[in-house]
């Protein structure tokens, strides 16, 4: 379904990721894991055309994606919930909703749909995101994307700074959205969330991603663990 | 006459100030803060507002009030459109750079000066105002017209928080404005934003700027006064906050006028400077400004 390779990229002069490949398919999650600093974050935004990538391809059922202009990218199904949940902070919880809405022009029964599986935002509609606990933010960040219909997820440590009851409902979240066939990468540093979920994981390191493995070969004494995030 | 009515009479000449300076500030704030970019040109936009209608005026003739109504609604529309090529030709291709764009915008801002000094010449024009009547209070009288401008200006500001608040395009706007980069994860064209937002911004300008022209008249240098006082209007409200800009635009305006009727005009602008650094210094977000960085 998306399929990255030698993804290529620069910050100015400063390269960044060095050849990134990687890929997913619908009803899958692919893990990407790394150390602080690999390129994890890089490697989404490449994805978005946030980053402009310099070479590589991003196909997107096999169309190339990755020389759209950045904007176009997300009416392709792509949904995002970037790093730091990016929130429109001074926007209402409905308003933040109304700008995933606008992208592929859902309708009032997506909205509702999104709602159903976050009913804590509906209390919430009219407070502006930045007074949201954490965990509401991330709710909001994730309802936000979801308002895309994304046949894609992305997902950028969703879980971080999160109580484990809050990180146990966006969990069954991305399951949720896995069985109805969507295709979910999701960057983690969080190994059991990993174990438990990843069908695939793929490690980066110094912007190069050195192997993919099956999520049932990883436990907590593998060696790809301690040589590419340390544990 | 007693000092009462001297107040009200001072009051309302403050409030024409006041009406058209909230116009012209708001649009520079309201590019400030969705673009982050300071425009240096932005008295020049008010300036071709009061030039394009003089124009418009003269070409329709007859009545006043036709010229006035057309140049109301077309010298708007050509100054933003010179404003959206400016933006094309060179803000998008500095990449809205903050320090470039400023730079760039004094070059706009000689440019357009020549070109209407070369075209319009160095005559200052009126225009005639589109109706002329007196409203009688019960110790003066004062221009019908000149009351006018402050309810034409209270409508145009209320359409502008319309715009913003209810519309969905004033949605878009203001996610732009919190986070570009999040906006185009969800599929918001920035570039297009900026265009319109610039746009807008020197429209808000012309507008001001053709409401002053029946009173004050149309001349190549004229842009140098509102843009100053935009610039301590947007300071002191906070950059890139509206409600503060027109907070800020009132007692900026409406002191200024005070002042000016009972005292002179110079000491008006010198204690607007003062408040402006005595914000800088301790408000540095301005009186109603609210972010950090
Ligand atoms: N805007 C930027 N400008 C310059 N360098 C950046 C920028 N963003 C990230 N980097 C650098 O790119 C590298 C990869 O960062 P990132 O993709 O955020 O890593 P990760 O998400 O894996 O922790 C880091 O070395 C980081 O310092
Ligand atoms: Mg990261």
């Amino acid at each position: 379904m998306l399929e990255v390779s030698d993804l290529h990229c620069a910050y100015g002069n400063v390269n960044i990721l060095q050849g990134v490949s990687l890929s997913v398919t619908a009803g899958e999650i692919l893990c990407l894991m790394g150390r602080n600093g690999a390129g994890k974050t890089t490697t989404l935004k490449c994805i978005m055309g946030l980053v402009r990538s310099s070479s590589g391809s991003v196909m997107l059922d096999g169309l190339e994606i990755s020389q759209l202009p950045a904007h176009k990218i997300p009416g392709l199904g792509i949904g995002y919930i970037p790093q730091g949940r990016r929130l429109f902070s001074e926007l209402t919880v409905a308003e933040n909703l109304e700008i995933g809405l606008m992208t592929r022009n859902s309708g009032r029964n997506i909205r509702e749909q999104v709602l159903e599986i976050f009913p804590r935002l509906r209390e919430r509609m009219d407070q502006t995101a930045q007074t949201l606990s954490g965990g509401e933010q991330q709710m909001l960040a994730t309802a936000r994307a979801l308002c895309l219909e994304p046949a894609i997820l992305l997902l950028d440590e969703p879980t971080e700074g999160l109580q484990p009851s809050m990180i146990e409902q966006i969990r069954q979240v991305i399951i949720s959205m896995k069985n109805e066939g969507a295709a979910v990468i999701l960057v983690e540093q969080r190994l059991d969330a990993v174990l438990s979920i990843a069908n695939r994981v793929t490690f980066i390191e110094n912007g190069i991603s050195r192997e993919t493995v099956d999520a049932e070969k990883l436990d907590r004494d593998n060696e790809y663990l301690a040589r590419y995030v340390g544990v | 006459m007693d000092l009462g009515p001297y107040l009200l009479l001072a009051s309302l000449e403050g409030a024409v100030q006041a009406a058209v300076l909230a116009l012209t500030a708001v649009g520079l704030s309201l590019v400030f803060g969705v673009m982050r970019i300071v425009n240096v040109a932005h008295g020049e936009f008010f300036m071709l507002g009061a030039v394009f209608a003089w124009w418009i005026a003269t070409f329709f003739g007859g009545h006043p009030a036709i010229g006035f109504i057309a140049a109301l609604l077309i010298a708007p529309l050509l100054t933003g459109l010179v404003a959206v090529i400016v933006d094309w030709f060179v803000l998008k291709r500095l990449e809205y750079d903050p320090e470039g764009t400023i730079v760039a915008t004094i070059g706009v801002l000689y440019i357009i000066q020549q070109v209407v000094l070369m075209t319009y010449g160095p005559d200052a024009r009126p225009v005639e105002a589109p109706f002329n009547h007196r409203f009688y209070f019960p110790w003066f009288g004062y221009s019908s017209y000149k009351l006018f401008v402050i309810a034409a200006a209270i409508a145009i500001l209320i359409g502008v928080w319309m715009i913003m608040a209810k519309t969905r395009i004033g949605l878009v706007l203001r996610a732009t404005q919190l986070d570009r980069e999040t906006a185009t994860a969800f599929g918001i064209e920035v570039n297009r934003i900026y265009a319109l937002v610039f746009g807008l911004g020197a429209a808000l300008a012309a507008m001001a700027a053709v409401l002053i022209v029946p009173i004050q008249q149309a001349h190549y240098l004229m842009g140098g006064d509102p843009l100053l006082l935009s610039f301590i209007v947007v300071i002191i409200g906070g950059l890139g906050s509206l409600r503060g800009t027109v907070v800020a635009a009132a007692l900026i305006g409406m002191s200024d006028g005070i002042i000016s009727v009972f005292f002179t005009p110079t000491l008006a602008k010198i204690l607007a400077t003062l408040l402006v650094a005595m914000v800088l210094v301790y408000r540095p977000n301005g009186l109603f400004g609210t972010r950090s960085a």
